[in-house]
């Protein structure tokens, strides 16, 4: 299966990736299923306080990258994926900016939409990113939510 | 052998600190002689303040050595380091 990770502070044209997979994997490819992540303007750090002004992601270089590797070789075993695309941004990024994305071809459809959603629920959880929000009211870490935890856990069945 | 040259063989770990960590730590990176986990921990408690260092015990702290998790519960895990491992302290991640 080809794994293509890229950790980046650039944008991402999910036109172009999904381009590049269709000629890359050529007729196996009966299925692509996407997922990009946006920055939103709502401030979760502060609950109720300002609005969102930017957003900033701190990482840990290379264990951020094998963090990803491992969700993804986890996918691989667990459905028949041709191919699995993460794009992650780091550094400072303004509300509506896209941060991730997940490009999961397959054969068929129930495995792309599975392997995307199964690779974005653990990249909540496991990969190693973090996140700190800018606004009126001054600059607050992101806390983990219960709600993402579980989401993951699901997956252990 | 003399108390200098003990000393010069000291294990030097690289101990980074990650993002709200970073900050209530107040650094990002030290250097401490330490060849076990116990070492490490009490040069710790010698070097940061105490509500810094009591942050690094939290529950929800990970402790990752060369850029590996260290399974189950790190605080009683026995580790041995080398010197040049490095050794990071981070808190839950929020990524995706």
């Amino acid at each position: 299966m080809g794994q293509h990770i890229q950790i980046q502070q650039h944008d991402f044209s999910v036109d172009e990736i999904y381009t590049a997979m269709r000629q890359e994997y050529g007729s196996e490819v009966g299925a692509v299923a996407s997922f990009v992540g946006l920055v939103r303007d709502r401030n979760a750090a502060a609950g109720d306080g300002g609005d969102v002004q930017t957003l900033t992601l701190e990482h840990y270089p290379g264990m951020t990258e094998k963090s990803i590797q491992k969700i993804l070789d986890h996918a691989e075993e667990r459905w028949p994926l041709l191919a699995i695309h993460v794009v992650h941004r780091v550094g400072t990024m303004a509300p509506s900016e896209q941060i991730v994305l997940v490009m999961v071809a397959s054969a068929h459809r129930d495995a792309a939409f599975a392997g995307a959603q199964y690779v974005m629920d653990c990249l909540k959880t496991e990969a190693v990113f973090w996140k700190n929000e800018q606004s009126d009211l001054g600059q607050g870490w992101v806390e983990s939510t219960h709600a993402d935890k579980i989401r993951a856990k699901q997956w252990d069945n | 052998m003399s108390q200098n040259s003990v000393i010069k063989s000291e294990v030097q770990v690289d101990v980074k600190f990650f993002a709200s960590l970073r900050e209530q730590v107040g650094t990002a990176e030290l250097q401490i002689s330490a060849s076990n986990l116990e070492a490490l921990l009490n040069a710790l408690r010698a070097h940061l303040s105490e509500p810094g260092f009591e942050l690094l015990l939290s529950p929800n702290i990970r402790l990752a050595v060369n850029q590996d998790l260290v399974e189950g519960n790190w605080r009683e895990a026995s580790l041995v380091f080398a010197s040049g491992d490095e050794v990071a302290f981070l808190p839950p991640v929020t990524g995706g």
